[in-house]
């Protein structure tokens, strides 16, 4: 397993690594120290929005702060995302509006943002069908003769499912610019990695014919210079990479689940020695950047978008009634056009019974 | 006008189709070299290259999960499925993903995924080689669903799909690939009807029988051995079977009062159920007697000795029309 930092903080030398960080200078290194700290602070105030009644649901992302910003950050704005429903800290990184990242986990819409202003698809909740999108999308990279690539995200729990098999097959076969981009989180709800897979999961991808890189998902750095390593590579006609970030969901599958019904607690706070975000404060000590200055400027910065998201949230239209038929055609559908007319005359009927009261 | 079979009038199509919009590619187990296991894509990888007529890893699902991702980036991929019997690996593709993505997007993705099913029996295959799964796709919203009937249509609507912005499934009967007619081939998209719309293709005055895909021939067939019996019989071909153009059917309803449905697929949930459905509730007064389904049984398709029972044929159709007429029938004299 890659790692570049070690879980107290230490810098490690890596001969292939290396140089795919050479731009990572003090202020690179203090801004991604910062993005972590911020999609921390939106997952939890997203988490505080559920509990108080904001949204129907949010599935956090807690502890996995590094593989999110570190592959999110490696991507260019033309490449695209294909990601599951946990990824709201690559959305972040590819500049989702805030109120947009919670429209979906209120119930006001089945997804948030318009794919193309931030290439990348809104979150897909059916295990693992995104990866066979993400190698479509690379198929048409290919055939238009770009540089750009697509990178897919999806949990240990996917890669039991046929369609993730299935992309791995049609990746290697075409040789698309497609990164599968794995987050073992050791979870899929309440059913450990290892009954997923008797191997690591990294393991798998060379059976494809498709290289992988197996890497330490709570050091930032290792992941950023792993995506940068396969970007290069699908960028270059190299075709595709298989990354397994090793990492851990610290919370809840979803604000819906108990993890206490499953979990050691002792697994917990073994993992709580390794989080990333206080393995990057470490590493800021070590080299004398984690001042006063930096961590009063990145928690204002913190408070502030949480502060944004918030009102976005509460301050949300409800949808209209009439909205559950907007859409379901690019044209009109004459049967859905009837059910349409008979409801909006069913609801005013109900408009005038209680203009009468 | 020229005359062609039906199979290559999908192809015409489909070659219009990627000679009009480079964006038009091909998906499929089989059609690049081979041209499909029907020749349905005959030379058209030789003429448009393996990056438009892709012979595919024998993987539906990824067929269709790759035309998502080739849909989002802009292409207009047609997939072929090889029989309909092995369509259901995709299922979760296009019902879950294919069919919702531009309801779920609020329109900010658009699906135009065009998805060939040669369907149906009556050509002696072994099981999963001649099914009739249509239903599952029609009970599914974002979808539209066609089936064509002759060579004309199996031209003109196979360009309408590509062309639709919307996911449309293709069914096409395999039993009638070599049934040859006159194809115009010189129709602007816009000249042609819609593929939306039912279409009167026997006129009659005592009973409408309704027919699509493999059956709208042997439904005419039927209607003319009615006739030497003193019996019109007006039949209309569905061609659009999500969603359905009632009007004609509601027209005729209302001047022959008796309604007759015709499909390979078993009867529980079917076309047919939904059509008895919706013209009893909009053609109620008009109805001189309950509408009548001929189709397939409630079975798994049979062995190939066994299909000629199972598919509704001239004489069954006939009997359904007794039925509906009141006249002697295989149920005459039994309750209900």
């Amino acid at each position: 397993m890659i790692q570049l930092v070690t879980a107290t903080g230490t810098r490690v030398s890596h001969p292939e690594f290396d140089r795919w960080l050479e731009d990572i200078d003090a202020e690179r290194l203090c801004a991604l120290y910062e993005d972590m700290v911020v999609i921390r602070r939106i997952d939890t105030e997203a988490t505080h929005l559920q509990r108080q009644g904001e949204l129907a649901l949010w599935p956090p992302l807690l502890g996995q702060e590094a593989a999110q910003i570190g592959s999110g950050r490696a991507l260019r704005s033309d490449d695209f995302v294909f990601s599951s429903y946990r990824e709201n800290g690559v959305a972040y990184c590819r500049g989702v509006d805030l109120t947009d990242l919670l429209r979906v986990w209120r119930g006001n819409v089945s997804s948030g943002w318009d794919p193309f202003e931030i290439n990348m698809a809104t979150p897909q909740i059916i295990i693992g069908a995104q990866t066979l999108h993400a190698t479509g999308y690379a198929l048409g990279i290919q055939n238009d003769g770009a540089d750009a690539a697509a990178i897919t995200y999806f949990g240990d729990g996917a890669v039991s499912q046929g369609d993730v098999s299935e992309a791995l097959v049609f990746a290697a076969s075409f040789q698309v610019p497609v990164i599968f981009f794995c987050q073992n989180n050791h979870w899929a709800i309440s059913e450990p990695v290892g009954l997923q897979s008797r191997v690591p999961i990294a393991d798998r991808a060379p059976g494809f014919g498709i290289p992988a890189l197996r890497v330490d998902g709570n050091d930032v750095l290792a992941v950023l210079a792993a995506t940068r390593i396969a970007l290069d590579r699908a960028r270059t006609g190299g075709g595709p990479t298989f990354i397994e970030a090793v990492t851990y969901r610290m919370g809840p599958h979803t604000t819906a689940d108990d993890p206490t019904r499953y979990r050691d607690a002792n697994e917990l706070e073994d993992w709580a020695a390794k989080d990333p975000i206080t393995r990057m404060e470490a590493l800021l000590t070590h080299e004398g950047l984690f001042t006063p200055e930096l961590q009063a400027g990145v928690a204002a910065k913190a408070d502030a978008v949480a502060k944004e998201m918030r009102a976005g949230c509460i301050g949300l239209p409800e949808p209209e009634p009439m909205d559950v038929f907007n859409n379901v055609y690019s044209t009109p559908n004459s049967q859905l056009e009837r059910q349409r007319d008979h409801y909006s005359r069913y609801l005013a009927t109900l408009a005038g019974a209680e203009g009468s009261n | 006008m020229s005359t062609m079979t039906f199979s290559r009038a999908i192809n015409a199509g489909l070659r219009k189709a990627m000679d009009d919009d480079p964006k038009v590619l091909l998906m499929g187990e089989d059609i690049g070299k081979l041209g499909g296991v029907f020749r349905i894509t005959d030379g058209l990888q030789k003429d448009f290259g393996p990056q438009r007529v892709l012979d595919t890893p024998l993987a539906e699902s990824a067929i269709l999960g790759t035309a998502v991702g080739l849909a989002y980036r802009g292409y207009r991929p047609v997939c072929e499925i090889q029989f309909d019997g092995f369509i259901y690996p995709a299922f979760d593709q296009i019902v879950a993903q294919v069919a919702k993505l531009h309801y779920r997007t609020q329109g900010k993705v658009r699906m135009p995924i065009t998805i060939r099913v040669p369907f149906g029996g009556g050509i002696g295959s072994p099981e999963h080689h001649s099914e009739s799964p249509e239903a599952y796709f029609t009970h599914t919203s974002g979808l539209r669903v066609i089936s064509v009937s002759n060579p004309q249509d199996a031209y003109s609507m196979i360009r309408q799909a590509i062309a639709c912005d919307d996911p449309v499934l293709y069914f096409e009967p395999k039993r009638r690939y070599h049934t040859k007619g006159e194809v115009n081939e010189n129709q602007d998209l816009d000249q042609m009807p819609s593929m939306e719309s039912a279409q009167v293709v026997a006129p009659g005055t005592d009973v409408t029988l309704v027919a699509y895909g493999p059956l709208v021939q042997t439904a005419r067939e039927a209607a003319m051995a009615a006739a030497d019996e003193g019996i019109s019989i007006e039949v209309i071909d569905l061609r659009s079977l999500a969603p359905i153009d009632f009007a004609p059917l509601e027209a005729s309803v209302r001047r022959t009062g008796r309604l007759v449905i015709t499909h390979e697929a078993a009867q529980s949930g079917g076309l047919g159920a939904e059509i008895a459905a919706s013209i009893t509730e909009r053609c109620f007064s008009y109805l001189e007697a309950a509408p009548v389904r001929v189709t397939g049984f409630d079975v798994p398709y049979p062995a190939s000795k066994l299909e000629k029972h199972h598919l509704p044929d001239l004489d069954r159709i006939l009997d359904g029309v007794d039925r509906a007429l009141g006249r002697p029938n295989s149920l005459s004299g039994l309750e209900g």
